[in-house]
């Protein structure tokens, strides 16, 4: 049943290769706002769908692409494990495949890993319809190039996923969250600070003078955290993360319902606040500013500022975007995607303009 | 042999001690840590800085020659081989550690620094670099990079491609190229998994930037003897079942408990059919849990004897066999050939005890130690060279554990990489469709394939020649057919 969908998509694509013409690879649709804009037929691959293998004590999951990520995380949480990069939900709907395409991850990403992290094997269909599999389902695995994290966040330009293998990890035995009241600059030095101690870290968010921390592991070490932290306690921690996640903040919804373009700022955790003409809201640890710009927001120096800090800025929303949402790469970078690009799909149909104007 | 022209061009680059051409000077550097594969190089080069190797790989990218990157020479597949008629291009002077951020918990190095000496100029401010391969008081940060390498703490720390920032290198071509950031992650693709673990065929490493861990206020090992290695396999199903992600879990069999006990006098249980070493880390609080479960999930699953470590000595000193078992092994006899597979656990007492089948029918000892939270398996096959035929069977019974590594589900290495060694089995695991995007990537980064050639990835007339059969995802095509 599977590999008759599995060549479905295959036929699909070779169909549109015969021709050049591009296709446009849709899960859930709920991240159809990131990137550049979409171009192409629809090839939707809800269908390939449903946990492949689970066992809980060998740590690994394998689950086709459609596949719900409500419906991954139901199952490994009903045997006491998760998703531990917290893949943000921003609609219902949305697919593993989504989750690998983007590599988008959420508030415990600088505690317990990227999606790239925890990614051990992809299955995919690549540009001339050739169905290839690479990593597996196994912990460790250094055979041939890791082709599976070069997968994860190239936002379906390199091959069609259709299966993905991820390390799972144990539910946290309790998780607390302590909010602090103090300015932007002193927040980035105090969780860079508690990220050099043997603390139980797993988010950090800061917005609008409120310093928000959680604290996850055995209960006794979370008590012990939190005792010698100080702060005061939140009463919704899950609500709280879930809505830090997801971006149904307050900031992000504020930004939102202002119509003002959101910029994503992934830069070195202890790069100082600065007044980029906007609202900020700071995430993992330092390492994750998001900007709610206004018409004084300055993008030439958005992007100065991000490369300055060894990073990158994305505009991640906007109503009406240009083109280059993503950080231009230097040459010889972005001579290499453009090498990489032609040996997974040399006619260009995946995913066209999708990540990048050039290809 | 050198072109002369090259000679004289990469002489008036280097000083006279930096170029080494004579077969006296490049015998050091004809092999690295796997010994059965030995190649003399036409020159060996030890440049001291960024500018000079760029040189070098403009002057060969040029003339057409070879160009292998060595860093410690600890690669255990045969990774840093020399090619005849190319230049080894060592970054052994590449020594010095740049910077230790202690607020960012980062440090950036040089590709010649050792492992172990990144902890040490951390532990000052009480942060060190995770991955912990056995090789760490030797094998540099480059090769690591290199080859991903594990250790035995990564079930919970993660491996190499977890714990590096960014990566500063030189394509054949000369051009310098940054993969990743100070940030977590970067723009575009990610290059810099794919740099890592990529075997020297891609880029020459000449800066890492890795991520630096708080130590753990308190560490502890419980030892564990079983009387069935089924036992000791399902006491860490048993732990994993419960929830816990121990700091390090490993597995040793018998001969291989016996050979360290003789080695360090940890006090190993001898009687033992299997040991567990199973370490707990953390605040004291969470240790003392922790460790609590561990016992009570050790004692539930059979084991016959617990030990803990009561103090920093005893840990030391019951990690210390585990960290030795190589050397250890390699006491018993003339030679010793270490396998690296991994598989999924529950296939464990299946793989040894086919390994133990074949023992007997090859005529050659074998000893298995472990990394059993993550399933990576490596059974040390000793022989001795001198005997007629011996290598040979070595490798017949090498290559027979790692196809049945795929056939239930792993992989061919784990973390010690393919280099030359794994070259034919790697026909095995991967489909020919696959291995061709794996040239297409080699191509991308390499068109003259000038870095590291031969390595890694098989070309498809080998697989050919080899007549080996690719295991699809696990099924062999007739299993219905008897094989072993």
């Amino acid at each position: 049943m599977a590999d008759l969908d599995i060549a479905g998509v295959q036929e699909a694509i070779r169909r549109a290769a015969a021709v050049r013409s591009p296709l446009r690879i849709v899960g859930g649709a709920t991240k159809d706002f990131y990137g550049e804009k979409l171009v192409g037929d629809v090839l939707d691959v809800r269908e390939l769908a449903g946990i492949v293998d689970y066992e809980p004590t060998e740590l690994v999951i394998t689950a086709r692409a459609g596949t719900p990520i409500d419906e991954i995380e139901s199952a490994m949480g009903a045997s006491g494990q998760m998703l531990a990069f917290e893949p943000p939900r921003f609609a219902p709907g949305g697919t593993l495949g989504g989750a690998i395409a983007s590599g988008l991850s959420g508030p415990r990403r600088p505690y317990a890993g990227a999606a790239r992290d925890l990614v051990l094997g992809v299955k995919i269909v690549d540009g001339t319809g050739r169905a290839l599999s690479f990593g597996g389902r196994v912990m460790k695995n250094v055979a041939g190039f890791d082709v599976s994290r070069l997968m994860t966040g190239a936002m379906g330009t390199l091959g069609v996923i259709t299966e993905v293998s991820l390390k799972c990890l144990p539910l946290p035995r309790t998780e607390a969250t302590r909010l602090f009241a103090m300015s932007a600059d002193e927040s980035i030095r105090r969780v860079n600070e508690w990220g050099g101690q043997p603390l139980p870290l797993s988010a950090t968010c800061f917005h609008q003078g409120q310093l928000a921390v959680r604290l996850s592991g055995a209960p006794s070490a979370v008590a012990a955290a939190c005792a010698k932290m100080g702060g005061t306690a939140v009463e919704d921690t899950e609500g709280l993360w879930t809505s830090v996640r997801d971006q149904t903040h307050a900031f992000f919804a504020g930004a939102a319902a202002a119509r003002a373009p959101l910029w994503r700022l992934s830069v070195g955790s202890t790069a100082p606040y600065t007044d980029l003409g906007g609202e900020q809201l700071i995430e993992w640890g330092g390492a994750l500013r998001w900007l709610a710009s206004t018409p004084r927001t300055d993008l030439a120096r958005v992007r100065a500022w991000a490369s300055s800090h060894g990073g990158h800025a994305t505009l991640f929303r906007a109503a009406d975007k240009p083109s280059d949402v993503f950080h231009p790469l230097p040459p010889t970078l972005a001579e290499l995607h453009r090498r990489l690009k032609a040996t997974f799909d040399p006619n260009g149909i995946l995913n066209r303009n999708r990540m990048s104007t050039a290809f | 042999m050198l072109d002369s022209h090259v000679r004289a061009e990469l002489a008036a680059l280097l000083p006279a001690s930096s170029l080494l051409t004579t077969p006296e000077d490049t015998k050091p550097y004809e092999c690295d840590g796997l010994t059965l594969f030995r190649e003399q190089p036409a020159a060996v080069v030890l440049p001291e800085n960024e500018a000079q190797v760029a040189a070098i790989l403009r002057i060969c990218h040029a003339a057409r020659v070879p160009v292998v990157a060595r860093g410690a020479g600890t690669s255990l597949s045969g990774g840093a081989l020399p090619h005849r008629d190319g230049v080894v291009l060592s970054m052994a002077k590449f020594r010095r550690i740049l910077t230790i951020d202690t607020l960012a918990r980062t440090a950036v190095v040089q590709p010649g620094v050792r492992n172990l000496a990144i902890s040490e100029a951390a532990a000052p401010h009480g942060l060190y670099y995770a991955p912990d391969p056995s090789s760490q008081i030797a094998c540099s940060i480059g090769g690591n990079v290199a080859e991903n390498a594990g250790g035995v703490h990564c079930l919970k720390y993660g491996l190499t491609v977890h714990n590096v920032r960014r990566v500063r290198g030189l394509l054949i071509t000369g051009e310098p190229v940054e993969f990743g950031g100070a940030s977590l992650d970067s723009a575009g693709y990610d290059l810099l998994a794919l740099i890592t673990g990529s075997e020297g065929l891609l880029a020459v490493i000449t800066e890492v930037t890795v991520k630096l861990t708080p130590k753990p206020q308190l560490a502890q090992v419980a030892c564990a003897a079983f009387d069935d290695i089924e036992k000791a396999g399902a006491a860490v199903g048993a732990i994993i079942g419960e929830g816990i992600i121990p700091a390090g879990l490993e597995m040793m069999d018998q001969p291989a408990t016996r050979a360290v006990e003789e080695f360090v006098h940890a006090g190993y249980p001898l009687d033992a059919a299997a040991v567990l070493l199973v370490e707990s880390d953390g605040t004291p609080e969470e240790v003392d849990d922790e460790m609590g479960e561990i016992r009570r999930v050790l004692t539930a699953s059979g084991a016959t004897s617990i030990r803990v470590s009561r103090d920093e000595r005893e840990r030391l000193l019951l990690w210390s066999g585990r960290k030795a078992a190589f050397p250890a092994v390699g006491r018993l006899s003339p030679d010793y050939y270490c396998i690296d597979g991994t598989i999924p656990r529950k296939a464990l007492p299946l793989v040894l005890r086919r390994t133990a089948e074949w023992s007997k029918e090859f005529g050659l000892a074998c000893a298995n130690v472990f990394h059993a939270g993550d399933g990576n398996l490596h059974p040390l096959i000793l022989f001795d060279a001198n005997k007629e035929g011996e290598i040979e069977k070595t490798i017949a019974f090498g290559d027979r554990i790692l196809e049945l590594c795929i056939e239930v589900g792993g992989t061919v290495t784990g973390e010690h990489g393919v280099g030359v060694e794994k070259l034919s089995t790697m026909c095995t695991q991967f489909a020919p469709d696959e291995l061709e995007r794996f040239h297409g990537v080699k191509a991308a980064f390499d068109p003259s394939g000038l870095l590291n050639p031969g390595k890694g990835v098989p070309t498809l007339a080998r697989c050919a020649e080899f007549g080996r059969m690719h295991v699809h995802h696990g099924q062999l095509r007739h299993p219905d057919i008897p094989r072993f």
